[in-house]
């Protein structure tokens, strides 16, 4: 395998969220960069999607697993706050792999985010919008709770951030 | 840039974080319902998360590592106000508290992602667009429970009035103050605190609650200073309880 920024990030495709095991790291947006040097030496570049995310740190280390699992042993990976992670990150492909795990994905925003986008959410399992917020605190940091009034299911949204 | 005038401020901002975190996991368990035992024990993650993104910034400028600076000092060696300190009471006082507390933090954080200082204007752009969430609970449920019963209108005002002169101690002035100002890190707690106000005061109006004359009220003041209730260092054994057991071990 030649030390491309693309292969690296095809690489990466194989790191999971650990809490939504279908979203890749790269899906997620949590990969800002990437950087080979002349002595084929690799630098990742992470951001964490909530700042007290629990899992991030795992996610740092299993980055560093998979890049040697591949051969690559010369490898740093930074987490830092330098391009912040926000909702618009997500990728198409994530998008839909959350909506088909069962989370509607964070609805995209323009520059602000006004919160009251969350108010109805697109339900994932009959795509209503005649939602109700119930609270915007769920199992994880990342996620909040709404009610379908059509099909009558709780569910959750991944939040805009 | 004056170094001790930045770890100040990185002190007070991280101390009120990580104490206010503390306080918000004693809910969980016992919140009134499933959604609100949630909403605190997400927030008090959050703002140690928060917290622990201030005392990194505060281990590149030479001080010691996070959990030695969290988990080793002493009540009188701790920034934060003494508002975030007092013992939760009842949901009404946590509630209000949440809600004085978070109103203030936002502005801060949005003044402070435009600093000059560039380290902490990237931390305070990832951190302001989660305690919007936090905002938004508090000043929900501020809305709804302030117009609600007899019962739930007369607990929260009596845990504003008795929170207010603690709360106007948030805004206490630096030492470096002026210096802060001058460089352009932010624009100093004095127009944190006029804009806090417009803010709260916007909410109350929606409530059947009554803010109290701010001019009457003489703030709690010394807890930027280390001058602490004697309720902080208990919080600060029982959070270190675990960790000084073992120093050395790795979690």
């Amino acid at each position: 395998m030649d030390l491309t920024k693309e292969n690296i990030l095809t690489l990466l495709e194989e790191v999971k969220d650990p809490e939504i095991p279908v979203l890749s790291l790269v899906d997620l947006g949590v990969i800002t960069g990437v950087e080979i040097s002349e002595e084929g030496h690799v630098t990742v570049n992470m951001t964490p999607t909530f700042a007290g995310c629990p899992a991030m740190d795992y996610m740092k280390k299993d980055v560093e697993r998979t890049l040697e699992k591949h051969g690559i042993p010369y490898h740093t990976v930074i987490m830092s706050f330098d391009q912040p992670w926000d909702s618009n990150k997500l990728s198409e492909k994530g998008r839909q792999h959350l909506k088909e795990f069962g989370l509607a994905p964070p609805p995209k925003y323009d520059l602000i985010l006004d919160l009251d986008i969350l108010e109805h959410v697109k339900c994932p399992y009959c795509d209503s919008e005649n939602t109700d917020l119930r609270t915007p605190f769920g199992p994880t940091l990342c996620r909040s709770m709404h009610y379908c009034n059509d099909c009558r299911q709780m569910f959750e949204q991944f939040k805009p951030l | 840039m004056n170094e001790l005038a930045i770890k100040d401020l990185l002190y007070k901002l991280a101390d009120d974080q990580l104490i206010l975190g503390h306080r918000n996991s004693e809910w969980t368990g016992f919140g009134p319902i499933l959604e609100e035992d949630i909403a605190f024990s997400s927030m008090a993650q959050d703002k140690i998360g928060h917290s622990l993104a201030f005392y990194t910034l505060l281990q590149e400028l030479g001080e010691a590592d996070p959990d030695t600076v969290a988990f080793t000092r002493n009540a009188n060696q701790f920034h934060n106000s003494q508002l975030v300190e007092l013992p939760n009471g009842e949901y009404d006082f946590s509630l209000i508290r949440h809600f004085l507390y978070d109103n203030a933090e936002i502005i801060r954080f949005e003044m402070l992602s435009q600093s000059g200082y560039e380290p902490i204007a990237k931390v305070a752009t990832k951190l302001k667009g989660e305690v919007k969430y936090h905002v938004l609970h508090a000043n929900t449920w501020i809305k709804n429970l302030g117009t609600s019963t007899e019962e739930a209108i007369l607990r929260l005002q009596t845990s504003l009035n008795e929170a207010i002169p603690y709360a106007l101690g948030m805004f206490e002035l630096s030492q470096y103050e002026q210096q802060l100002i001058d460089a352009g890190v932010y624009a100093g707690e004095d127009a944190v605190k006029a804009e806090w106000f417009k803010r709260i005061q916007a909410v109350i109006e929606k409530t059947d609650l009554k803010l109290p004359d701010l001019n009457t009220i003489e703030p709690k003041l010394g807890g930027r200073y280390g001058e602490h209730t004697e309720h902080l260092q208990p919080l600060l054994d029982e959070m270190a309880e675990v960790f000084k057991i073992d120093p050395t071990a790795e979690w």
